[in-house]
């Protein structure tokens, strides 16, 4: 929620005095792009993920970070759309990993067997180590960044 | 106790107001517990979606309503709306949460959560539109 989400010091947004409910900020970490989502991923923000998803294998970057510590609510919507994130990136012979999810958004994850298909790490530092190792995508990167509200 | 009932209009944006007031609604004393709540807000909003959505295709401004009647030992809370109703077929088809093949899909995972997540859960459709009743206990059930 916008009024009790915690300020994002990476992406310039204090969703408690904007009352934004929902934000992307996509930045690059070696040749992974870091996409930060903040608010409540459901019916009505969902698509705006899947749209900067869309953008992102688009522009050709394959290997996608999704950054959920700053997400307070994942529903069904939200589920469908990391899915079909996770299937438009292995389209392309790429790779999506998630990181951070919250306790409560970890249940839900757990409940419905998602760590089964995309791999699920604490925190970003914790991904990094553990993608480090894995060989690059074929399909070439670009250095596009685009943030939504 | 006492009994809330919101009507909403229709769309996306309204979901996140249907499931501030319930959990809201849950949070009065006797409070259930955070787990509960969180449980309860998430079935709320997995069939408020669902019923957004059943409105999509019609032209009316029928609104969808949310009762929540706050019992001395359990929470219920019912969603209505007037679309064109669920092929029981279909909603058989739904299964349960720990049925192979529900998370390659995008969707057809909400009804499914709403059984896990609520103590009971019934389902009532039919031409004029769709009810989706769920029941939080207080206490857990044995």
């Amino acid at each position: 929620m916008g009024s009790t989400a915690a300020p994002s010091p990476r992406l310039g947004i204090d969703t408690r005095r904007t009352g934004v409910l929902f934000a992307l900020g996509v930045t690059t970490v070696e040749d992974w792009a870091v996409v930060a989502v903040v608010g409540e991923l459901e019916l009505a923000t969902a698509p705006k993920l899947r749209q900067q998803i869309v953008t992102l294998v688009g522009d050709g970057r394959t290997r996608i970070l999704i950054d959920l510590q700053q997400v307070d609510f994942v529903d069904s919507i939200g589920l469908g759309i990391l899915v079909s994130a996770l299937k438009r990136v292995r389209g392309r012979d790429g790779q999506l990993v998630i990181t951070g999810p919250k306790p409560r958004v970890r249940v839900l994850f757990d409940l419905v067997r998602l760590p089964e298909i995309i791999d699920v790490y604490d925190t970003l530092d914790e991904a990094m180590d553990a993608v480090r190792d894995r060989p690059p995508t074929p399909t070439p990167t670009t250095g596009s960044e685009r943030t939504h509200g | 106790m006492g009994e809330v009932v919101l009507e909403i209009p229709a769309r996306p944006e309204y979901v996140t107001l249907a499931r501030q007031v319930v959990a809201a609604a849950a949070d009065l004393t006797p409070r259930l517990r955070d787990e509960r709540i969180d449980d309860l807000r998430l079935a709320v909003s997995e069939a408020t979606t669902n019923a957004i959505e059943a409105h999509a295709d019609l032209s009316s401004s029928e609104r969808i309503v949310i009762r929540c009647d706050l019992g001395e030992d359990r929470i219920e809370v019912e969603v209505l709306d007037r679309g064109p109703g669920l092929d029981p077929a279909q909603l058989d088809a739904m299964g349960e949460l720990t049925d192979a093949g529900h998370l390659p899909s995008e969707r057809g995972l909400g009804i499914p959560l709403i059984r896990v997540l609520a103590d009971e859960a019934e389902i009532t459709s039919s031409a004029g539109g769709t009810s989706v009743r769920l029941v939080v206990y207080r206490r857990p059930q044995p």
